[in-house]
C-alpha cells in the first residue's frame, strides 16, 4: 500500500466501508440475476456519485474534488474487491480525462459537472474490432459528421455522450458525440462478466472535436489503463483472500487443505505476484499525478502485470475451490469472468508488452 | 545530525565528499571492481588498493550509517546515499565489504555486548579483518536448525568440533560467525552463536569447486577449535533468534541481485548477437517477447523495492512485500542469465580460450553460479514456506488420520 495522505486515507476508508456494507458480491449477483439493462445498479451508482467518487479527478470549478488519480485508484480498488459494477471507469475516469485534457471551456462546462454528479454517463468509443488497436482507426469525420463502427464500448448503453476516435483529414482525433443524436445506434452486448457494454454505430452523427489528436488519445487511454488496473488489483486481492480463507477451512484427509505444501507454495506465488503488481499499479497512478514523462511505459507495465496476476489468481481461485468453485452459486466464477473482460479492456497483456518494448526501443 | 531532506546541508556534505574523493581515490583504480569481490581475493592487493581501503576505512565511509563510536561514519541514510553517489561518480568502488559488513556487523550491533562491539566492529569498518559464515552443515541445509557441530564447555572457552559447508570465502577469512549446538536435547533452543578465530590449529578449510569451475565456498572442519566465552553472542542456547535476524540481512542482500543489474541491457545484447529486423526490432519474435517479459519483471521488482523502502519510512508500518523479495529477485536474475546465454548463441557456450571475449566467458560462469541464488540464504522452497506460514498464516501439516 502506497504511503497515503490523510485525505486519501479517509477516502479509502469511506469507500471500503460503503463497499462492505452496501455493495458486497451478493449485490453484484442480484444485479446480474435481475438482468439489469445497463449492467449496473442505478441506485448504487447514484449513491457513489453523491459521495463524490465520479468527480475525484475533476477540477473543483467543474464540481469535482481534484484529488488525483492515485486517490481515484483507491476507490476503484475497493469497488473491485466486490466486483461492484458501475460506470466509474468509463465515465469518471476515462471520458472525464479526455474532457479535462482535451476539452475547451464550453465542452468542460457542459459535461464535467454532470459527470461529477453522476447525472450523465460518458465513455470512450475507441476499438473497432475484436482487439484493442487504437492506432487503427477507420471511423471518419467530415463536415462535423462522424461515421463508423465502434466495438466493446464500456457502458455503451448507459452513455449520454461518447468520446470517439476518428480520422479527420487523415489525422486521428477525439470527438464528442451525443448518444441521442439521430445518427447513433447501439446494440447491447451481453457479456460473460455481466457488465455494461455495447457496439455503437455512427452514421453522420454530429461530432465536436477535442483538441490534442492522437497524443490526447494515448494520454486518455493511459489514464484508463492505470485506473482499471486498480480495479483489477482490488478484485485480485479479494479473490486471493477468499481463496486463502477456503484453504484454512476446507478439510480433506483429516486436515485443512491449506496445510498441504502443494497448495501453500502456490498461495505464496500468488501473494508474491500480487505484491509485485501492487507496486506497478501504484507507480503508474502516482506517475500520472506527477505528470511524469514515463506514464506511457508505466501504464503499460501496470496493465500487463496486473492482467497476468488477475488471470493467475482467478484461475487458481476456481481450481483451489474444486467442485464448489465450478458452481454458479459460488463467487469464483464472477472473478474469473471479470478478469477476462478487464484484461481485454484498453489493451491486453500482449498489447502492453509489445507497447512497452516499443517505448524502450526493443 | 541535521535533518537531511535534500537541502543545503546535504549539498555542503556532497561538496565535502567530492573533494575528499578527488584527493584520495587513486586514479589507477578508476572503474575497477572491488578486488575483494569474486576471484580477485586470491591475489595480493596493490599499494593503491591498500591505500584506498585504509583511507575509506579511516573515515568510516565504507559503513556510513554505523555508529561513529565503533568506527562507522555515524551518518544519516541520506548522507550515505550521497557517498554512494559520489563514489559512483568518480568510478570508485567501496573497498569495505564482505560478510562482516553485509551480515555480521548489523547483527552484532543489534545483539552484541559493548565489549564485543568495541572489539569486532572497528576492524570491519576499516576492512582489516574478513568474516565468513559457519551456518550450513552436510546434514543441515534447508533444515538449518538440525545442525550438529558441537560446542563443549571447557570453563573459559568452548571446544568446537564438527563440519560446516558452503562457508563462503572461508579460505580468506580471519574470523567465522558460527552456529553451534550447545544443548543436544533441544532443536532450535539448543543452538548458540559463537565467534571463532580462523587462524588456529583446529580449523581446516577446503575450497569446494562448483559447477562454474570456481570455488567461492569451502568446507570448514573444526577439531577442538577454541571459541572464547567472551565471544558468545547473545545468551547460551539463544543463537537461533540471532541467526534468523542475520538471515534477513543475507536475504535482502541476495534479493538485490534482481534489481541492481549491471552491464548492457538484454535488448542491446540481443540486437548485437541476434540482429534487428527492418523496423530495428530484435530479429527473433519469440526471444524478443521473453526479453520484454524479463525487462518488465525487473522494472516491477525495482518498483517494489522502492515501495518497501517508502513504506518503511512512511506511515504504513513494515511492508508485507519484504517477504517476497528474495524469491522474486532471484527468479528474475536467473531468467536473465538464461536469456543472456540464449542471446549469445554459440558464443554463450565458451568455457575458456581466445575464441571468446571476456564478457562472454564471464556470463557462462555467472549463469552457472546463479543457480545457487535459489538455494543459498534459504532456498526458494524455504522462502515459500516462510511466506505461506508466517505471512499468510497457513497451518503446518499434521499426521494424516
Amino acid at each position: 500500500m502506497a504511503v497515503l495522505t490523510e485525505e486519501q486515507s479517509m477516502l479509502r476508508d469511506s469507500a471500503k466501508s460503503w463497499v462492505q456494507e452496501k455493495s458486497p458480491v451478493t449485490a453484484f449477483r442480484k444485479m446480474r440475476d435481475s438482468g439489469a439493462e445497463l449492467g449496473y445498479d442505478v441506485a448504487a451508482w447514484n449513491e457513489m456519485a453523491e459521495m463524490g467518487w465520479a468527480g475525484v479527478i475533476i477540477p473543483e470549478e467543474y464540481g469535482g474534488s481534484n484529488f488525483g488519480y492515485l486517490s481515484l485508484g483507491l476507490v476503484l480498488e475497493e469497488l473491485g474487491r466486490t466486483l461492484t459494477a458501475s460506470p466509474l471507469i468509463a465515465s469518471g475516469l476515462a471520458a472525464a480525462s479526455a474532457l479535462i485534457l482535451g476539452g475547451n471551456d464550453a465542452q468542460k462546462g457542459e459535461w464535467l459537472p454532470k459527470i461529477a454528479d453522476g447525472s450523465a454517463v460518458a465513455t470512450l468509443a475507441v476499438d473497432e474490432g475484436p482487439h484493442h488497436r487504437p492506432d487503427k482507426v477507420e471511423a471518419t469525420v467530415s463536415g462535423g459528421k462522424l461515421t463508423g463502427k465502434k466495438t466493446f464500448v464500456l457502458e455503451g448503453m448507459a452513455a449520454n455522450v461518447f468520446v470517439v476516435s476518428a480520422k479527420e483529414n487523415g489525422q486521428v482525433e477525439l470527438f464528442l458525440v451525443k448518444a441521442d443524436d439521430p445518427g447513433v445506434s447501439r446494440q447491447k452486448l451481453s457479456l460473460a462478466d455481466s457488465r455494461g457494454a455495447a457496439n455503437v454505430e455512427f452514421n453522420g452523427a454530429a461530432a465536436e472535436k477535442l483538441s490534442g489528436g492522437a497524443a490526447l488519445l494515448e494520454k486518455v487511454l493511459d489514464r484508463a489503463r492505470a485506473g482499471i488496473s486498480a480495479e483489477m488489483l482490488g478484485a485480485a486481492t479479494q479473490a486471493f483472500e477468499t481463496t486463502l480463507d477456503y484453504l484454512k477451512t476446507r478439510v480433506q484427509f483429516g486436515q485443512v487443505i491449506g496445510s498441504f505444501q502443494a497448495l501453500q507454495h502456490r498461495a505464496a506465488k500468488m501473494f508474491t505476484e500480487l505484491e509485485l503488481s501492487r507496486s506497478a499499479v501504484e507507480a503508474a497512478l502516482a506517475a500520472i499525478d506527477a505528470d511524469s514523462p514515463d506514464v506511457p511505459e508505466l501504464a503499460s507495465l501496470a496493465k500487463a502485470k496486473m492482467g497476468d496476476t488477475f488471470h493467475l489468481i482467478s484461475n487458481e481461485m476456481v481450481q483451489m475451490h474444486g467442485g464448489i468453485g465450478m458452481t454458479d452459486a459460488h463467487d469464483a466464477g464472477f472473478y474469473l469472468k471479470r478478469a477476462r473482460a478487464a484484461e481485454a479492456a484498453y489493451g491486453n497483456q500482449a498489447f502492453h508488452r509489445d507497447r512497452y518494448a516499443r517505448i524502450q526501443g526493443y | 545530525m541535521a535533518d537531511f531532506g535534500g537541502g543545503a546541508d546535504l549539498d555542503t556534505f556532497r561538496k565535502e565528499v567530492r573533494e575528499w574523493v578527488e584527493a584520495n581515490f587513486p586514479a589507477s583504480l578508476k572503474g575497477k571492481p572491488n578486488p575483494m569481490a569474486g576471484e580477485g581475493r586470491a591475489e595480493k592487493p596493490t599499494a593503491d588498493q591498500e591505500a584506498w581501503r585504509k583511507a575509506v576505512g579511516e573515515k568510516g565511509w565504507g559503513t556510513p550509517t554505523w555508529p561513529k563510536a565503533y568506527g562507522g561514519g555515524g551518518l544519516s541514510p541520506a548522507e550515505a546515499r550521497v557517498i554512494q553517489g559520489e563514489f559512483a561518480r568518480a568510478g570508485a568502488y567501496n573497498p569495505i565489504g564482505g560478510m562482516g559488513v553485509m551480515m555480521f556487523g548489523p547483527t552484532l550491533l543489534e545483539y552484541g555486548t559493548e565489549a564485543q562491539k568495541n572489539e569486532h566492529i572497528p576492524p570491519i569498518c576499516r576492512g582489516d579483518l574478513q568474516w565468513c559464515q559457519g551456518f550450513s552443515e552436510p546434514g543441515a541445509g534447508s533444515d538449518l536448525a538440525a545442525l550438529s557441530t558441537k560446542a563443549e564447555d571447557k570453563g573459559d572457552y568452548f571446544a568446537i568440533t564438527g563440519q560446516k559447508v558452503w562457508t563462503s570465502g572461508a579460505q580468506y577469512a580471519d574470523w567465522c560467525f558460527c552456529l553451534v549446538r550447545t544443548d543436544p536435547s533441544k532443536k532450535h533452543e539448543g543452538i548458540s552463536f559463537v565467534l571463532i578465530d580462523m587462524h588456529q590449529p583446529g580449523v581446516e578449510v577446503r575450497p569446494i569447486v562448483l559447477i562454474n569451475g570456481q570455488a567461492p565456498f569451502c568446507e570448514t572442519f573444526f577439531t577442538d577449535a577454541r571459541a572464547e566465552k567472551k565471544d558468545l553472542v547473545g545468551p547460551l542456547n539463544g543463537g537461533w533468534t540471532i541467526a534468523k535476524r542475520l538471515l534477513q540481512h543475507e536475504r535482502s542482500g541476495i534479493s538485490g541481485m534482481g534489481g541492481g543489474m549491471m552491464g548492457p541491457s538484454l535488448s542491446d545484447l540481443a540486437k548485437k548477437y541476434v540482429g534487428v529486423d527492418e523496423e530495428g526490432r530484435i530479429d527473433d519474435q519469440d526471444l524478443r517477447n521473453r526479453i520484454i517479459r524479463n525487462a518488465m519483471e525487473t522494472k516491477v521488482f525495482q518498483q517494489t523495492a522502492f515501495r518497501v523502502m517508502a513504506e518503511s519510512r512512511g506511515n504504513s508500518g513494515p511492508s508485507a512485500a519484504t517477504s517476497i523479495m528474495k524469491n522474486a529477485g532471484t527468479w528474475i536474475a536467473q531468467e536473465r542469465h538464461e536469456l543472456t546465454l540464449e542471446i549469445m548463441g554459440h558464443q554463450g557456450l565458451g568455457w575458456e580460450g581466445e575464441a571468446f571475449d571476456k564478457s562472454e566467458l564471464e556470463i557462462v560462469r555467472a549463469w552457472l553460479y546463479g543457480k545457487a541464488f535459489t538455494i543459498f540464504g534459504g532456498s526458494q522452497e524455504v522462502q515459500s514456506n516462510i511466506v505461506s506460514k508466517r505471512i499468510l498464516g497457513l497451518p503446518d501439516l499434521t499426521q494424516a488420520k
